[in-house]
């Protein structure tokens, strides 16, 4: 079961990757949503997987009655969920106002922080 | 959006909604639940307040500005590792008391003060951006 | 433990029984006092309140917490709290040495400067903004990088970070903001999300996450079976890529010019070297093994950056744009340290990340004071700027002499006990190129000097001291720029005076990362050993 999981992870990476390297900042934002899937997927997988076995501890008990699925792996996923999904609000708020304010969404237009003409260096003193 | 069965049926929906939100952040300690989601629920009661009658409503009803209310739950959650430090145990251990309240023992404990300063940090973060967005809409 | 049920489990070994010292608390106040004044900022944000006096209060507190805390680390050694007491590999715990409770220190030092010019500088619109939650959010993710002692920890830190600071540099929503913003943003999420990976990677080979249980692990009796080398080179690649090593360093020139002058500052003082500390963490105290095969590579890494750091700086006229490269360039110098990997190489890259902090920092707080007095930040269109402000003139000076590594000032020692450490191992193309980084800097900063403060105006115009006039500051401003950039730059020149306290300092932290039996005993031991 692993191995299949792996192999996605790896296509999701592909995906990402490729579209990362979009010069459109619509693409690169596709790409960033995929590539936090990638990794949240890479990490579940890395904490190997147990099929039906929740680990929640029945009221009785004080330890689980049986071995149980990790939950560790699950709580780095919420967290990376929620680190990934308020990156990605911000990188969408900021590519849309880029695109009303810069007027474009292609990067190789973006050069207002490092323009085209600017000058050289002066020379001597 | 606006229909009429939409508009009557929103404020009984959202004050249900908050009211399961609390019942969520309240038995999250030892079963699925907690601030998280919780505060997600009274998010979007809000959010579904706000389609239903506008923005403005929903504003003067939360009296508070979203966001300081997000501050307001950070602050919670960063007071409630505070006790730990009378109590000679590391920081964010969870310690608990048991009051009788009218024969009935209840759980209060600083997870809880914790979870709550989670739920707010939510509603305040999501509402806050809901809100923004629900009023370009309308405008 | 909510239920009052009688079954009983021995929690020997799990839990920490011992019990703590109000003093142990050290360790988390410099984590939690930002957060709670954060959000008091927060809660405060539409209110007539002064919000930069309170700005100042949390950062002083923070400053005397992690003083305190070095000067808890130096006298005991690591110390280390368990958060609810749950033991490693359970819990999440904060263990300090000498090399994290420095750097807390010295980047608390700098925010408070920080927090003193904001006074005077920050609009009622920014504060509305937000520039003080994300401020005081931003030094809560640096405290806490410099502070954990738990990988997936030091991640959420990271991100922590790394949001207040694109709240930060988008502040004012400017064109070319936009457009850094951009390309920071971007850039950065790759370089955490790759950070991600290799946790993800690490826990599922080792199945742990607390720093101290990893090095166990990794320098056990047993052969550890797994990739572990493509996991030090995921890490080594995702810090260089936040420390702004060459090839990775373009996301840095294209957007520290953007933002505010005091959000750059802080931007070159604090974020590039979190990357640092992380990379002396994560590759020469965890992965030391795979650190010695990639030592070579990491040399070539460190070389390049360094020149391509300083190339960069000469073929620029705005001074924020040189100093951008110049903060790659001292990357790059850290970076040789990390290579060469002796003892007191760290020390060296100890010093030199202290010194690189204080004396980055000041320079773009300087030259945001210049910006402010010459109307313009081209360095050819400025002049005269030594007739409006001589005080300025000289603490430039100091500083530019501190940037290049010459005595009598902190960038001296660090450069001095690199280039040591270098000829000691025998790597003399490696204490060459440090050398000759710093003989570029000097160029390239002495340049500005002449042009904006030494000659009497821009090209063209005439002899005579009337002939050039600069805009005037108010009085606030100028008291409070004073007394950060005074303090500052009294601090680069201290320490290149009477460096003992910061070698000796560093040297203890190097002897940590290196032979880091101490941390890990801490880390196991809990409580306040």
């Amino acid at each position: 079961m692993e191995v299949y999981l792996a192999l996605l992870v790896g296509c999701f990476f592909i995906v990402s990757i490729y579209l990362l390297l979009s010069k459109y900042v619509i693409r690169i934002l596709l790409g960033v949503a995929i590539l936090g899937n990638a990794v949240n997927l890479l990490i579940f997988t890395s904490g190997r997987l147990t099929r039906e076995v929740p680990p929640i501890i029945p009221e009785a008990l004080q330890v689980p009655a049986e071995a149980t699925a990790n939950p560790l792996p699950q709580a780095l996923i919420l967290t990376a969920i929620v680190i990934s999904f308020s990156f990605f609000a911000f990188l969408l708020v900021l590519g849309y106002r880029s695109f009303q304010d810069l007027n474009t969404d292609d990067t190789d237009n973006m050069r207002f922080a490092e323009p085209v003409d600017q000058l050289p260096p002066p020379k001597g003193y | 959006m606006n229909t009429v069965i939409f508009r009557t049926a929103a404020p009984y929906l959202t004050a249900l909604m908050v009211v399961f939100s609390i019942f969520i952040l309240l038995r999250g300690h030892n079963d699925p639940g907690g601030g998280f989601i919780g505060g997600l629920i009274a998010a979007s009661a809000f959010a579904i307040y706000g389609i239903a009658n506008g923005v403005a409503p929903v504003r003067r009803a939360l009296y508070f500005h979203p966001i300081t209310l997000a501050g307001f739950g950070l602050f919670l959650a960063g007071l409630a590792g505070i006790p730990s430090l009378f109590a000679g145990v590391p920081f964010l251990t969870g310690l608990w008391t048991f009051p009788h309240v009218f024969g009935v023992e209840v759980a209060l404990s600083t997870p809880l003060v914790f979870d709550i300063g989670v739920y707010f940090v939510v509603v305040g973060a999501i509402t806050a951006i809901a809100l923004t967005l629900e009023e370009r809409h309308e405008n | 433990m909510a239920g009052s049920t009688g079954e009983t489990i021995d929690l020997t070994g799990i839990m920490v029984e011992a019990g703590l010292q109000p003093a142990d608390y050290l360790v988390v106040a410099p984590v939690v006092i930002p957060i709670l004044f954060g959000a008091l900022h927060l809660m405060l944000r539409n209110r007539p309140v002064k919000h930069g006096v309170l700005a100042i209060i949390g950062m002083g507190l923070l400053v005397v917490c992690t003083f305190g805390l070095l000067q808890r680390v130096l006298d005991t050694g690591p110390v280390t709290m368990t958060m609810g007491r749950w033991l490693p590999p359970f819990g999440i715990s904060f263990s300090v040495d000498t090399a994290g409770a420095l750097l807390a220190f010295t980047s608390a030092v700098i925010a408070l400067g920080g927090a003193v010019y904001a006074a005077a500088t920050s609009t009622a619109l920014e504060s509305r903004y937000g520039f003080y939650p994300f401020f005081m959010l931003m030094m809560a993710g640096v405290s806490g990088a410099f502070l954990t002692g738990d990988v997936f920890n030091l991640y959420v830190w990271f991100e922590v970070l790394l949001i207040s600071s694109f709240g930060m540099i988008v502040l004012g929503s400017e064109q070319r903001q936009l457009d850094g913003t951009m390309k920071y943003a971007f850039l950065n999420l790759v370089a955490t999300t790759m950070f991600l990976v290799a946790t993800g990677l690490l826990y599922g080979t080792l199945g742990t996450l607390n720093m101290a249980d990893i090095w166990l692990k990794l320098n056990g009796e047993e052969a550890v079976q797994g990739p572990v080398m493509t996991i030090a080179m995921l890490y080594f690649l995702a810090f260089a890529m936040k420390a702004a090593a060459f090839p990775l360093n373009f996301w840095l020139p294209a957007s520290y010019h953007t933002p505010k002058y005091l959000v750059s500052a802080l931007f070159a003082g604090l974020l590039t070297k979190v990357g640092v500390y992380a990379l002396l963490r994560i590759s020469l105290m965890l992965f030391a093994d795979q650190r010695e095969v990639l030592a070579l590579f990491i040399a070539w890494v460190a070389a390049l950056t360094m020149l391509v750091g300083v190339l960069g700086a000469l073929a620029q006229r705005e001074v924020r744009r040189v100093l951008g490269y110049l903060v790659i360039s001292g990357i790059g110098t850290m970076l040789a340290g990390l290579a060469i990997g002796t003892q007191t190489a760290v020390a060296g890259v100890l010093v030199y990340a202290v010194h690189s902090m204080i004396v980055m920092a000041a320079l773009y707080l300087a030259a945001g004071i210049m910006a402010r007095l010459s109307g313009t930040a081209d360095m050819a269109g400025s002049g005269g700027l030594y007739a409006a402000s001589p005080m300025l003139a000289g603490a430039f000076l100091i500083l530019a002499f501190s940037v290049s590594g010459l005595p009598p000032t902190s960038g001296f020692w660090g450069k001095f006990v690199l280039v040591k450490s270098a000829l000691e191992v025998g790597a003399w193309w490696l204490a060459f190129m440090i050398l000759f980084s710093g003989l570029l800097t000097t160029i390239a900063v002495f340049r500005i000097w002449i042009f904006a403060f030494w000659r009497g105006g821009p090209e063209g115009t005439p002899d005579g001291a009337e002939a050039w006039t600069v805009n005037r500051l108010d009085e606030k401003f100028r008291l409070h720029s004073a007394l950060t950039l005074g303090v500052l730059t009294l601090l680069t020149l201290g320490l290149g005076l009477a460096p003992e306290m910061l070698l000796s300092a560093a040297a203890d932290g190097a002897r940590g990362l290196l032979y880091p039996l101490s941390y890990v005993g801490s880390a196991f031991g809990g409580g306040g050993q």
